[in-house]
C-alpha cells in the first residue's frame, strides 16, 4: 500500500500452500504484486511466461535440490533478478544452515538466505534490500 | 556363524592347551537360537597378564583360575567385574568349597568349572555361558533397535506437528497484525484454513492414540460375530457429505451381511480407513466401489477408487508410518500418514495382508485379506 504506482512483482515458491497464501498476503499488503507457484513445475511456467523483480524460492520442494534448480534458471534468464532462498533445513535436519553449505552458496547464487520459520518483517527487510527501497 | 573370543588364565600349561585343543576345531550348536559358534581361544599366565589382555581387547567369556600366583583369580574377578560388567567368568577351581564358591558368585561369577574337567565338561559348560552370552546379546539389540525406532517416530512426529503449527501460527500473525484491514470478513479464508490444519491435527491425534493402543496391548480387544458389511456401510455414510460435495459416487457390492469373528473396533478403524482415502484421494465426479466376498476360511475387503493413484514406487512406501506421497496432486489433501500403517498393523493382528494396486491418474485397489474366526492371540508374546 505504500508503493501503489508501479509496484514491484513478487514470484514466491512454496510447495506449502498455507505459507504461500500467507506470503501472499502479506507481500500483498506491502503493496507488491505477488505471483505464486506450487512447486518447481509451475515455477519453471511462470518463468517462461512473465516477468517479475525478485523471487523467493523454498529450498525443500518435490525434488530435493528443486529450489536449487530454480534459482539456477531464475539467474540465468536475468542475472539481475535478485533471489531469496528460504530452507526449512535448519528446522527439519537440526543442521546449521550457515556453515553446512557456505560452499553451496557461492555456486547457488542467491542474493539471501533466510531459515524457516520465517518472519515476515525479516523478508520484507531483505526484499527491501534487494530491490534497494529506503524501508 | 558367530564367533566367540575365550581367554583361559590359568598357570599350568596344560590347562591352557587341553583347552585350547579342546575348542579348537569344535562348532557348538544352539538350535533353540538358531546359531553356530566357534571359539577362539587366548591364553594368559597370570592374572596380571590376562588383566592386561583383557583392558586391550575384552573377550566374551574369560575362563578364569581361582588359585593363581601373584593377584588371586577372586581379586581379579572383583576388579573385571567392575571394569567389564558384561564380560561372563568361568572360575575354574580344585578346590571348591561353598564359601569361594558363594564369593566368586557375589563378585559376579557367572559360572564353575571343577578341576580337573573333560573336554565334554567344558563343552557343556560353554554351552550354558554361551547360550546366555547370545540371549543376553539379543535382548540388548533388540532393546536398541526399539530405542531407535521410537527416537525416529517422535522425531517425525514433532515435524508433522510443526508443520500445522507453523501454518495456523502464520495465519494468527496475519490477523493479529490487521494485514488486510479492519474488516474482518476478509481474514475468513485465513480462518478457513487454519481450522483445516487443526482438523487435521485433531484427525493425527486421534491416529495416534489408535496405534499406540493397538502397539501397548493396552486396549482390550473384544473378539465377537461381527457384520463386515454393517460397518462399510456405516463407513460409507459418514464420507456421504464430503462425497456428494464433490459428486462422488459411493457403491457397496454386497447386500447380505458378511460375519466374522473379530474386535469390531479394529475392523471399523481398518474399512473406515480405506474409505475414507477412498474419497479424499479422488477425483470430483469419481467413483468409490467397496466389494465385499467370502470365500471359505477368509474374507476379502477390496476398496477402489478412481482417484489420483500412485506410482509402483509411492506404493511401496505406503503402508509405513509418516509415509505420505507428496506430490502436486496430494498437496492440498490433509492426512496423517498413519492410516495405512495403522492397517496394516491391524490386518496383521488377524493374520491378513493387506496390498495396494494403483496406476497414476486412474486410481487405486487396496485389498484386505483376513481369517474369518480370528483369536485373540496369547498375551505376553512379545516381552
Amino acid at each position: 500500500m505504500n508503493q501503489a504506482k508501479n509496484p514491484k512483482t513478487i514470484l514466491v515458491v512454496d510447495d506449502d500452500a498455507d505459507y504461500l497464501t500467507q506470503q501472499q498476503v502479506q507481500l500483498e499488503a506491502a503493496g507488491y504484486r505477488v505471483l505464486t507457484a506450487e512447486g518447481e513445475k509451475q515455477a519453471e511456467a511462470v518463468l517462461a511466461e512473465k516477468s517479475f523483480d525478485l523471487a523467493v524460492v523454498d529450498l525443500m520442494m518435490e525434488n530435493q535440490d528443486g529450489g536449487f534448480t530454480l534459482c539456477y534458471h531464475i539467474k540465468k534468464k536475468s542475472a539481475s533478478i535478485p533471489v531469496i532462498v528460504v530452507s526449512g533445513v535448519v528446522s527439519e535436519t537440526g543442521l546449521e544452515f550457515d556453515a553446512a553449505t557456505e560452499e553451496e552458496r557461492s555456486w547457488i547464487k542467491a542474493d539471501a538466505f533466510l531459515a524457516k520459520p520465517v518472519r515476515f518483517e525479516q523478508l520484507l527487510k531483505e526484499v527491501k534490500r534487494l530491490l534497494k527501497e529506503s524501508s | 556363524m558367530e564367533s566367540i573370543r575365550c581367554l583361559v588364565v590359568d598357570d599350568e600349561p596344560g590347562m591352557r592347551l587341553s583347552v585350547a585343543r579342546a575348542l579348537r576345531d569344535y562348532t557348538l550348536r544352539l538350535p533353540d537360537l538358531d546359531e553356530e559358534v566357534r571359539f577362539q581361544v587366548d591364553q594368559a599366565e597370570t592374572a596380571e597378564e590376562g588383566l592386561e589382555k583383557i583392558a586391550q581387547s575384552p573377550p566374551d567369556i574369560l575362563l578364569l583360575d581361582l588359585k593363581l600366583p601373584g593377584m588371586s583369580g577372586l581379586e581379579a574377578l572383583e576388579r573385571i567385574s567392575e571394569s567389564q560388567p558384561d564380560l561372563l567368568v568361568v572360575m575354574i577351581t580344585a578346590y571348591a568349597s561353598i564359601e569361594t564358591a558363594v564369593t566368586a558368585t557375589k563378585r559376579g561369577a557367572f559360572d564353575f568349572l571343577a578341576k580337573p574337567f573333560t573336554p565334554k565338561e567344558l563343552k557343556d559348560k560353554l554351552r550354558k555361558t554361551t547360550e546366555h552370552l547370545t540371549l543376553s546379546r539379543r535382548a540388548r539389540q533388540l532393546a536398541a533397535e526399539k530405542r531407535q525406532v521410537r527416537f525416529q517416530f517422535i522425531s517425525v512426529l514433532a515435524h508433522e506437528l510443526k508443520a500445522p503449527l507453523g501454518a495456523i501460527e502464520g495465519y494468527l500473525n496475519i490477523l493479529s497484525d490487521r494485514t488486510l484491514g479492519n474488516d474482518l470478513t476478509a481474514y475468513d479464508p485465513l480462518v478457513g484454513r487454519s481450522l483445516t490444519r487443526i482438523a487435521g491435527m485433531w484427525k493425527m491425534i486421534a491416529d495416534l492414540t489408535d496405534l499406540t493402543r493397538i502397539e501397548s496391548g493396552q486396549k482390550t480387544r473384544e473378539f465377537a460375530q461381527i457384520d463386515l458389511r454393517e460397518i462399510a456401510q456405516a463407513a460409507l455414510d459418514t464420507v456421504l457429505p464430503e462425497a456428494s460435495n464433490r459428486t462422488i459416487t459411493l457403491n457397496l457390492h454386497r447386500d447380505e451381511a458378511l460375519l466374522v469373528t473379530a474386535d469390531r473396533s479394529e475392523m471399523e478403524i481398518v474399512l473406515n480407513n480405506l474409505i475414507t482415502n477412498a474419497v479424499k484421494y479422488n477425483k470430483d465426479g469419481g467413483r468409490v466401489d467397496v466389494h465385499l466376498a467370502d470365500s471359505g476360511d477368509e474374507v476379502t475387503l477390496q476398496v477402489s477408487d478412481t482417484g489420483i493413484g500412485m506410482t509402483r514406487e509411492e506404493a511401496e512406501k505406503l503402508f509405513k508410518e509418516f509415509v505420505r506421497i507428496k506430490n502436486s496432486k496430494t498437496m492440498n489433501i490433509l492426512g496423517s500418514g498413519l492410516g495405512l500403517s495403522i492397517v496394516k498393523k491391524i490386518t496383521a493382528m488377524y493374520d491378513g495382508t493387506v496390498s495396494v494396486e494403483s496406476k497414476p491418474d486412474e486410481g487405486s485397489t487396496f485389498t484386505v485379506r483376513l481369517k474369518k474366526h480370528s483369536e485373540p492371540a496369547s498375551e505376553g508374546n512379545e516381552s
